[in-house]
């Protein structure tokens, strides 16, 4: 019986239950509802969770712990001779369910009967053979030892499997029953349902917590191991990024930041003056039919996937920038720059400083515009001196926002930007960032023994702290600066 | 200030008013100048991709009709399946070659230095496949004369799209003015057009050198599962979240962790969430790499922050009367909650979820680490067993095509940006009518 039919049972019984439940409780009351506590389906429902509940958290408990159960039993039965040569116990295992899986595909197949297994021996028939007949391919030849391995796996699998089907619907009749007897006029059943309800919806809010814990204890852990394999002395010091998949590699983190800062300033130097300016304009200036067009034309911007910019930078920006700019001032020959990811960063990140500046300066009180008015100020000058020095720590909290989000951005950079770790001040050749490394150290075929793969994590790690540092602090700002007018 | 003493009228301007309004007149273009290039990077935005992006709706085919000659096919004249099977593609490609051949020597279509043998080479490689697959579907057609509708070469396809011309291919390996001379001939002969490709909607992705049978099939189809995955995931566990935080959480220190964690989350950098995906669900839980379960829950991490905010406000402005009505006559909390409160903040919710969907369905970053990139040639399964077969993503093809040499790759790329944009407007557009039309301002 596999485990969805299992679940399935479970979940039958417990709708039986919920129909029996709620027919029994209005029965109780003699057929009169005033007489019952909750209404009747409430009843069904607290029956439905005490035949459903317990059995399902015991059936996903099994899945869990049986096959780490079997492997522990099984491994006793592998001696340290039928380990090849350059393999480790754990290939073995992975044979020895291989092979496990294979007989089991014969046998469905019907190409070997259960008491053909029992005969089954390496020295009368080429097991690998046959199980490469019936499609399941095996590295080398299977020795007697591994073949009585995977005979007794399945045996104590299929054990198993039946004796948690017989625990979980034995758990969920009992379930049933007990919570049949329970049914009684006066019994609460609304309470039981929705105590229920609310586990599950505390259960939710937890998810975001775990992703939390997971995020860092993977980039944390990884970490660690990395440091043990190259020096942190060295990551965070060394002046030259140059990994070597063969070993001796230099892996310096300081190259990678400074690329990855200066991709960051120069679209800062696009995005803040723009976006400040359009939220200046479009707040203080502009009538409602120009709002109405362009604030929304400025947030598509904001709603464009970044492999489009990423796209726009390698087709469009980076030939244009290198065909009019680099190769006629002789400063570069590549394509990929820094001017070019910075500048389209930058457009990116115009809707963001906007948006963000416009809520902001929204938000300084009307008051203080009229004052400034009556003291005969034309607007820009309220702008200049009333309106933006209120507004400062506001419009700081959005460019560090700004910040952390170009620090953390990845496809404009891979696309734009280039792949050369150098520390460099011109702009128009091609650097490299944090997460450009991050891409190209974990994609294709990676081991994750190598300190190549795992400084990966390293970077992963650095640029959370970065990010997050800049948001806690953004946020910080932000939230004080709110108090202010409220 | 100003000398009191002064002869000016007030209704004469002086030179301070006029430096102060020229001042104010400078401000004014300046923010004039910031819009007007916010707008032109929006239009350069889409006229780059659009110009680049649409002519890989259209591509170039050769119909031609193919004598399927027994002699080749199925030597014996058995008709026994299992030896049509046998013959390989390349036993295909010399009967393209005979048909080229007669055209060739038809009158006024010759082409100096120009043999069916490289001739064959304008048709796209893909064709003997696909025609290995007719045969296969039709072993009774052996013997006749089928009309096919082959893949012109990205070379040949390039030349009617202007990417390739006659001096380019001069220098060019892959094709010569010969071949281009005799593309012109089948097309004034009407065998060569140019016509709506729907291969490129439908194909799965095709190798570096046949860039005209590359399509989307595979990556439409990885990023729907992705995205019913994440519908899924996020929408139960979003809203759940939010009701609790909302409705239901004590003012404690656990309800300011889960609070703070995630305005912090929505802030995490998107290739962070590709690290934990390799680390957690295909390294610790061993999930497969590539498959779109996996994409699908990395996904929703990501994704989960920006519904549980947008809900968040939606519940908020359901105002409490709704609540305190409900309570007064019996309601438990759960009740006025569900009953009430949820159907009233459905509109909102369902909105923040789409846009969330969309900014999920752009997302590239976190599934260029979990595996995304592989070449996918085969389309997944049903799913759910489906979801676990590996797969492309829109948005990852449109950096994996970027990465070829081929410049045709390039043009596929920007149409596949193009595909990808349409996506996103549709969603944006449903999310914007049900805003409109059933959002209620209280």
């Amino acid at each position: 019986m596999s485990a969805g039919l299992v679940i399935l049972a479970v979940v039958a019984i417990a709708t039986v239950g919920f129909f029996v439940g709620r027919a029994k409780s209005l029965s109780s009351a003699g057929g009169d509802i005033r007489q019952l506590h909750s209404l009747p389906s409430y009843y069904g429902q607290a029956t439905f969770l005490f035949a459903a509940v317990p059995a399902l958290l015991v059936t996903f408990a099994w899945l869990i712990l049986q096959p780490m159960f079997v492997a522990s039993q099984i491994s006793g039965m592998i001696v340290s001779g039928d380990i090849v040569e350059g393999a480790s116990r754990t290939l073995v295992m992975a044979d020895v369910r291989r092979i496990a899986n294979g007989l089991d595909v014969a046998v469905t197949a019907g190409k070997l009967s259960e008491t053909g297994i029992e005969k089954l021996n390496t020295a009368s028939t080429d097991v690998r053979a046959l199980l490469a007949g019936v499609g399941v391919a095996v590295a080398s030849d299977v020795q007697q030892n591994i073949l009585a391995a995977a005979k007794e796996f399945r045996t104590l699998t299929s054990t198993l499997r039946i004796a948690m089907a017989v625990v979980a619907i034995a758990l969920s009749v009992l379930g049933l029953v007990v919570a049949l007897t329970r049914i009684k006029p006066e019994y609460r059943a609304r309470n039981v349902s929705e105590q229920a309800v609310k586990a599950l919806l505390i259960l939710s809010s937890l998810v975001a917590i775990l992703t939390t814990v997971g995020i860092i204890a993977s980039l944390v852990f990884e970490t660690l191991h990395f440091f043990q394999l190259y020096p942190a002395k060295d990551f965070f010091f060394n002046l030259t990024w140059n990994p070597q998949f063969t070993g001796g590699s230099d892996l310096g983190f300081i190259p990678l930041l400074w690329g990855t800062l200066y991709v960051s300033f120069v679209a800062l130097v696009f995005a803040v003056p723009i976006g400040l300016f359009v939220a200046v304009y479009l707040s203080e200036y502009a009538t409602n039919r120009v709002r109405s067009i362009v604030k929304p034309a400025v947030e598509i911007l904001a709603g464009i996937p970044t492999i489009v910019y990423g796209l726009f930078a390698l087709i469009t920006v980076g030939p244009l920038l290198r065909d009019y700019f680099a190769q006629p001032l002789g400063l570069g020959q590549s394509s990929s720059s820094v001017l070019t990811a910075g500048i389209v960063m930058g457009i990116m990140l115009i809707p963001f400083v906007s948006s963000l500046s416009d809520d902001v300066i929204n938000a300084v009180p009307q008051a203080m515009r009229d004052g400034s008015y009556g003291l005969g100020a034309t607007q820009s000058e309220t702008v200049k001196q009333v309106i933006l020095p209120a507004a400062l720590p506001g419009i700081v909290g959005a460019i560090l926002l700004a910040a952390s989000r170009a620090i953390g951005e990845t496809m404009i950079v891979v696309m734009g930007a280039g792949a050369a770790a150098k520390l460099s001040l011109n702009p128009l050749e091609a650097m490299t960032t944090i997460t450009v490394k991050i891409v190209s150290q974990l994609t294709g075929d990676t081991e994750f023994a190598s300190p190549e793969t795992l400084v990966a994590f390293a970077l992963g790690l650095s640029l959370f702290v970065i990010t997050l540092g800049l948001n806690v602090l953004a946020l910080y700002i932000v939230r004080k600066y709110r108090e202010q007018y409220e | 200030m100003t000398d009191v003493s002064s002869t000016s009228s007030l209704l004469a301007v002086d030179d301070r008013t006029r430096r102060r309004n020229a001042a104010e007149k400078r401000f004014r273009v300046y923010g004039v100048i910031a819009i007007v290039l916010a707008m032109l990077a929006l239009a350069g935005l889409m006229t780059s991709i659009l110009t680049n992006g649409l002519s890989a709706f259209k591509q170039t085919f050769v119909t031609l009709e193919v004598y399927l000659d027994p002699a080749k096919l199925d030597k014996d004249g058995s008709g026994d399946l299992e030896k049509i099977r046998k013959v390989s593609t390349f036993g295909y490609a010399p009967l393209i070659r005979n048909t080229l051949q007669t055209h060739l020597d038809a009158p006024n279509m010759a082409v100096d230095d120009l043999s069916a043998k490289d001739a064959v080479k304008m048709i796209s490689n893909e064709s003997a496949a696909e025609m290995r697959r007719f045969v296969l579907a039709n072993p009774d057609m052996i013997g006749e004369t089928v009309s096919f509708k082959f893949l012109a070469s990205g070379r040949v396809d390039g030349y009617y799209k202007g990417r390739v011309t006659m001096e380019s291919a001069e220098r060019d390996s892959n094709i010569s003015p010969q071949q281009l001379m005799f593309a012109d001939k089948l097309k004034d002969a009407g065998l060569l057009e140019t016509s709506f490709n729907w291969g490129f909607l439908t194909r799965a992705d095709a190798s570096e050198n046949r860039p005209e049978a590359a399509g989307l099939g595979v990556a439409i189809l990885g990023s729907l599962y992705m995205m019913a995955v994440v519908l899924c995931l996020t929408l139960p566990i979003g809203v759940a979240a939010s009701i609790y935080l909302e409705e239901f959480a004590p003012k404690n220190w656990f309800t300011d962790i889960v609070e703070v964690n995630i305005s912090n989350l929505a802030a995490v950098p998107s290739i962070v969430f590709g690290i934990l995906g390799l680390a957690i669900f295909i390294n610790f839980a061993g999930l497969p790499q590539s498959a779109p379960i996996v994409g699908g829950l990395v996904l929703t991490l990501m994704t989960l922050p920006t519904i549980i905010i947008s809900t968040r406000a939606s519940l908020k402005a359901v105002p409490p009367s709704i609540r305190d009505a409900a309570l007064g006559v019996g309601a438990s909390k759960m009740q006025a909650v569900f009953h009430h409160v949820l159907p009233l903040a459905a509109p909102g919710i369902l909105t923040g979820t789409i846009i969330g969907l969309a900014q999920a369905l752009g997302e590239t970053a976190p599934l260029l680490l979990i595996g995304m990139v592989a070449f996918v040639r085969e389309f997944p399964g049903a799913p759910p067993e489906g979801l676990f077969d590996p797969a492309a993503a829109l948005p990852v093809q449109v950096y994996n095509w970027t990465q070829r040499a081929d410049p045709a790759f390039a043009e596929r790329a920007s149409g596949a940006i193009i595909v990808l944009l349409v996506f996103l407007l549709f969603m944006n557009a449903i999310a914007i009518i049900l805003r409109r039309r059933f959002e209620r301002r209280w």
